[in-house]
């Protein structure tokens, strides 16, 4: 132990940079990769010793190998596209509606009178919830699909596009006043450019909600072609492997969505920052 | 109360069919029957049981990885970016994978509810950790604190709001949880009662089903803010 660590004061050792050593460094990028490599390994040890049963433990090539042969004929990837398909649309009506209702409940005193408690009431009704009513309304195909999956997405984008126009300071509504503006030059103008962070916010949130209920309605529901299809395949044919690359694709997906999210809401948001 | 009210118009004029939406009153009877015959209490506690053991598991273990991930930048460098892309996987997504490993009993509920209250409890906790304030550890250091008062009279304290914005989400989460795997695999508890009411097409039995799901959350979020402000009275009035 050194004097340093011994007086307490490893603090201030730190604010001189020192170049850390090349080893230091290797090590520093190789941390993240560690445990998943050294899981990874003992997944496959566990595989070929034949300890664990190759039904719940398949060897990692196992997993490789059906990948290529589903990706090869088409199979997955159909059905990836599928989801995501069915995914988007959903988003794109939920969150529309999401953002027009916000927006109007922040507008209007009347309409947030009326719809503001029940709405209220709405966020606390857990989403799934919601399942066999929609399959009961819309039925359990792809209408009631995206149905639910539009529900995921308009809570959110409700939510926040509702507190970002009612954050819009006051002196702001008093400027429009002065001007004279009507209802759309407030609202385009004034309201929306101020309460474009928060409705960003809501979007990338209801990009995940919209995903997690993707994969829970075509679990729930009827099967149709996409991934929850095929994850209810591989749990009654006990395919692990094909469970595994399923999960895999749904993690992958719910990356891709949080990096271009974030990307184009760091983008869209420049001007904001002085 | 408009909606409400609309909906009573509707039925009373009979504009509604009674496969889409039963009239309000039907709904309350049936409410009120299912409350009688202790069949809707039988499912609540159930279902209440399976969301305090999960979260309890899952919050626990997540405040317990969480505040060490917060305290160790070696720790997290290590199991940071495992974490994350778990935790990318929608929790509805590992349900075939334990279903085929534990089976459709309590161990399923119990894993699932725990994982998904989990993630948020370590995210929020760790970033909490994180969050102290330098001139609070400095001051720590200056009246020469053990590691375990530090932790419990600086740390902890200090990372109060976060954890429980944490263990909100969580609850929510688990909450949430609850009633997707009860709709797959159960044969007891709120969501198996509105799978059930699906199934015999009893339109009222599910939507007395919502409206319990609704109060309980609409409950344990009036708790959990109880609790929070109760737990940082001694906050000073004006923010930092």
């Amino acid at each position: 132990m050194s004097l340093i660590t011994i007086m307490g004061l490893e603090r201030l050792s730190h604010s001189v940079p020192i170049a850390p050593p090349p080893f230091r460094l290797v090590s520093r990028y190789l941390r993240p990769l560690a445990l998943p490599i050294t899981l990874l390994a003992i997944w496959e040890l566990l595989a070929h010793a034949g300890v664990a049963d190759a039904r719940f433990v398949p060897p990692l090539e196992a997993v490789v190998a059906r990948g290529i042969a589903e990706f090869g004929d088409g199979g997955l990837g159909f059905n990836l596209l599928a989801s995501l398909q069915r995914d988007l649309i959903g988003f794109a009506c939920g969150s529309v509606a999401g953002i027009a209702l916000g927006l109007a409940i922040g507008f209007s005193r009347i309409i947030e009178r009326l719809l503001g408690p029940v709405l209220l009431v709405h966020r606390q009704i857990a989403l799934f919830a919601w399942v066999p009513l929609i399959s009961m309304w819309f039925g359990g195909g792809e209408a009631g699909k995206v149905v639910f999956i539009a529900l995921a997405a308009f809570q959110p984008a409700l939510i926040n596009t509702w507190q970002g126009v009612s954050g819009i300071p006051r002196s702001y509504r008093e400027l429009a006043d002065v001007l004279t503006f009507g209802w759309f030059e407030f609202a385009w103008i004034i309201a929306i450019p101020g309460a474009l962070p928060q409705i960003f916010t809501g979007l990338h949130s209801a990009l995940i909600y919209a995903w997690t209920a993707t994969v829970g309605a075509e679990l729930l529901l009827n099967i149709a072609p996409g991934l929850g299809g095929r994850m209810n395949e591989g749990q009654h044919l006990f395919h692990m492997d094909l469970l595994l690359l399923c999960i895999l694709l749904l993690g992958g997906v719910g990356v891709v969505f949080n990096v271009v999210a974030g990307a184009l809401e760091h983008r869209l948001l420049r001007w904001r920052i002085p | 109360m408009g909606l409400l009210t609309a909906w009573t118009v509707a039925a009373l004029l009979g504009q509604l069919p009674e496969q889409i939406l039963p009239p309000p009153w039907v709904v309350v009877d049936t409410l009120l029957d299912a409350i009688q015959d202790g069949s809707l209490l039988s499912s609540t506690v159930t279902s209440l049981e399976r969301v305090a053991e999960g979260f309890a598991a899952g919050a626990l273990a997540g405040l317990v990885f969480g505040t060490a991930v917060g305290l160790s930048k070696t720790l997290r460098d290590f199991v940071d970016p495992l974490f994350l892309a778990l935790s990318q996987v929608p929790t509805l997504g590992w349900m075939p994978i334990i279903i085929l490993t534990v089976g459709i009993d309590e161990g399923l509920k119990i894993i699932v509810i725990g994982w998904s209250a989990f993630i948020p409890v370590v995210l929020n906790t760790s970033q909490g950790v994180r969050d102290v304030p330098e001139a609070y550890l400095e001051l720590g250091r200056v009246l020469s604190f053990s590691r375990w008062s530090k932790l419990t009279m600086i740390v902890l304290p200090s990372a109060v709001p976060s954890i429980f914005t944490g263990l909100r989400e969580g609850l929510a989460n688990g909450w949430q949880a609850l009633v997707a795997v009860e709709l797959i695999a159960s044969f007891e508890g709120l969501g198996y009662l509105m799978a059930y009411g699906r199934q015999l097409f009893q339109l009222e039995l599910v939507l007395s089903a919502m409206i319990v799901v609704g109060l309980i959350g609409l409950v344990i979020h009036g708790l959990l803010t109880l609790a929070e402000s109760h737990l940082q009275r001694w906050r000073p009035e004006t923010p930092r």
